[in-house]
């Protein structure tokens, strides 16, 4: 694995760039001082010191507002939850306040913070470290909700989001910190901009964050079938970016959406939602969800391999949208 | 203290006549604390504030006439109409915010001190007898301690949270003794002295400033009106309203000021005049005002460069 190509060492480049540019940019969080659990923060309080790299109790609901108040006041902190189950705790700052103060405030306050957040199913964590939370966080006017598959946009979209001026949530898989991108792609400056990863006319596949790399997979072997599947990377959630989803759908008159979060109530049903409302016509078949069952993440190996959305659920529903 | 007492008065008038809507939080008896603190911080020094804020702000220099038209949500208010009584923010003023959430700024108050201690601001922090018991309050008392904030955390208890007696929601004895573990140097002041509270302030504002860290004071206070406007106030008698309305914070002072000669009676008359000029000028200007364009609902969600 050839190192600098990893998403981690996108996410490392995005933050040492940014405490260079800007000297309000500070991250706090439990352990970020020592690198965290999977050393994305490794080094940055030997370079910027224990003023701009504070290491927190584990107080998950006052760090947040911590955090919010340094914000109000001008700061530009990243606060690091280490797990997204464990940002249940901080949700009364992170709605009420976070999302809410420009706008309670008629505009006199800024909130200029990022929410690091790790998330996903790997590795047999179970139930209260595995979660994919997200749909919950669209639905909070305020809020952006960005994701990345991949080490550039992780980088861009990283960087993007610290200079931002509203709150915005970056969510990091556990499983590719570590995982080599193996794909060659441009740098995209907007990071509400969607990507189209797979150019194809016979289906439109909207995903993000990990399940991004198993639409792939699945994409490969439905070509060996003859089947084009197009596929967008959506990046940030909340903006959508449904004129991308929208032009795809045009040319490709199917869509089908895959996330690992449980498929009930998910970022898909608000998508689903959003193409019928305006693609109604161009659509040749019902819009297709694949998610997560409707059960806790589980933790024994065989179940949570079960549980996870992979490339043969994606093709077996693939395969059945076109054959419709 | 006056301007605050008119001010709420008429508030409640007004939520009466109901030219205000909305859920209304008056602090009416509870002057003392406001004014107290206000007067002990300069202007490079950030307050937070609670559900019931009107007095915070006002004493520490909100225009009554953005304030009354934020209450009644028209579009010269404050925040243009978007917060309303538990959701006021005056920066211009250093008052970041007040919340609808219990305990809720406490650990905003402490971000804030991180983000301005180097400048040598001072932030203070409102909360209730009834905030003690959230989580957030000792998760933040550990971290102003263990940081040596320059925060100055101010109960304010009226004895009551929410329609709740003390004696039923807390076991220690005082809020005040929830310092000691935690290490941060606690008072426990009469809150209807409006003295008393300033002395107390100033010392915690010296030790904040000199970079000594927190300080807690526990304000004794009363609010002589219901949790909320119409509230029925079934939970407490006459007999104790009456006994606390003998203590009210403006008597008291007012009584002392005139009695030790430091203020001449003509002076106290001037100063009560200005202040319910300055709430009937509030009151006209709330009036006048237009309302928000309802089809600009969805502004300020998020900032202009997105």
């Amino acid at each position: 694995m050839k190192d600098g190509q990893r998403f981690i060492d996108g996410l490392q480049r995005a933050l040492r760039a940014e405490f260079e540019h800007d000297p309000l940019v500070m991250i706090l969080g439990e352990d970020v001082a020592v690198g965290g659990p999977f050393g994305v923060t490794s080094g940055l309080v030997d370079e910027f010191g224990e003023g701009r790299v504070m290491n927190t109790p584990i107080s998950e609901e006052s760090i947040m507002g911590v955090a919010i108040g340094a914000a109000a006041a001008g700061r530009r902190p990243i606060i690091e939850i280490m797990f997204i189950d464990f940002l249940t705790l901080a949700m009364n700052q992170l709605v009420n306040h976070a999302a809410k103060l420009r706008y309670m405030s008629g505009g006199q306050l800024s909130i200029p913070m990022v929410i690091r957040v790790q998330q996903g199913a790997e590795g047999g964590w179970g139930s209260q470290h595995s979660q994919s939370l997200e749909s919950w966080f669209l639905h909070v006017p305020g809020l952006k909700v960005y994701t990345a598959s991949n080490s550039i946009d992780a980088e861009s979209m990283m960087r993007a989001a610290i200079q931002d001026d509203d709150p915005v949530m970056f969510l990091e898989h556990r499983g590719l910190y570590f995982s080599n991108d193996n794909l060659i792609l441009n740098k995209i400056e907007d990071p509400e901009k969607a990507r189209i990863v797979r150019d194809g006319c016979d289906l439109t596949v909207v995903s993000y964050s990990r399940m991004t790399r198993e639409c792939l997979n699945a994409a490969a072997q439905l070509a060996e079938e003859g089947i084009e599947a197009e596929i967008i990377d959506l990046r940030s959630l909340q903006p959508l970016d449904l004129d991308t989803i929208i032009e795809s759908i045009k040319k490709t008159f199917r869509v089908m959406i895959v996330h690992e979060a449980v498929m009930v109530g998910g970022v898909g049903a608000e998508i689903a939602a959003q193409i019928q409302n305006l693609a109604f016509d161009w659509l040749d078949a019902p819009v297709t969800r694949v998610g997560a069952p409707f059960a806790p993440v589980p933790a024994s190996p065989i179940l949570e391999k079960a549980y996870i959305p992979n490339s043969a659920l994606i093709l077996e529903a693939a395969r059945s949208l076109v054959g419709d | 203290m006056y301007l605050i007492r008119y001010f709420e008065e008429r508030v409640i008038e007004l939520c009466h006549t109901k030219e205000l809507e909305g859920l209304v939080h008056v602090g009416i008896g509870q002057e003392g604390v406001a004014t107290g603190i206000a007067l002990s911080l300069k202007d490079c020094d950030y307050l937070y504030g609670t559900h019931r804020s009107h007095g915070h702000f006002l004493a520490g220099g909100t225009d009554p006439k953005l304030l009354m038209a934020e209450l009644a949500g028209k579009d010269t208010g404050l925040c243009r109409g978007r917060g309303g009584s538990m959701h006021i923010v005056d920066i211009p003023n250093r008052l970041m915010t007040a919340t609808g959430i219990v305990g809720g700024t406490i650990s905003l108050a402490l971000g804030t001190a991180i983000a301005k201690r180097d400048e040598g601001a001072v932030v203070a922090v409102y909360f209730g007898d009834g905030a003690s018991n959230t989580g957030s309050f000792h998760e933040c008392l550990n971290m102003a301690s263990l940081w040596k904030l320059p925060v100055i955390m101010v109960c304010e208890n009226n004895g009551y949270a929410e329609f709740t007696p003390m004696s039923a929601h807390t076991v220690v004895e005082n809020i005040s003794d929830h310092g000691k573990p935690y290490g941060i140097p606690a008072t426990i002041i009469n809150g209807n002295d409006v003295l008393a509270v300033l002395n107390a302030a100033n010392d915690a504002v010296k030790r904040a400033r000199e970079g000594d860290g927190p300080t807690l004071i526990e304000c004794l206070t009363y609010r002589l009106r219901g949790h909320y406007v119409g509230d029925p106030e079934g939970y407490r008698g006459a007999q104790e309203v009456s006994e606390w309305r003998e203590k009210d914070p403006i008597r008291v002072f007012s009584k002392f000021a005139t009695s030790k000669k430091f203020i001449r009676e003509e002076v106290m008359l001037e100063i009560r005049s200005s202040a319910q000029r300055a709430v009937d000028e509030a009151t006209e200007f709330m009036r006048a005002s237009p309302w928000p364009d309802g089809t600009r609902v969805a502004d300020f969600v998020y900032g202009p460069s997105s």
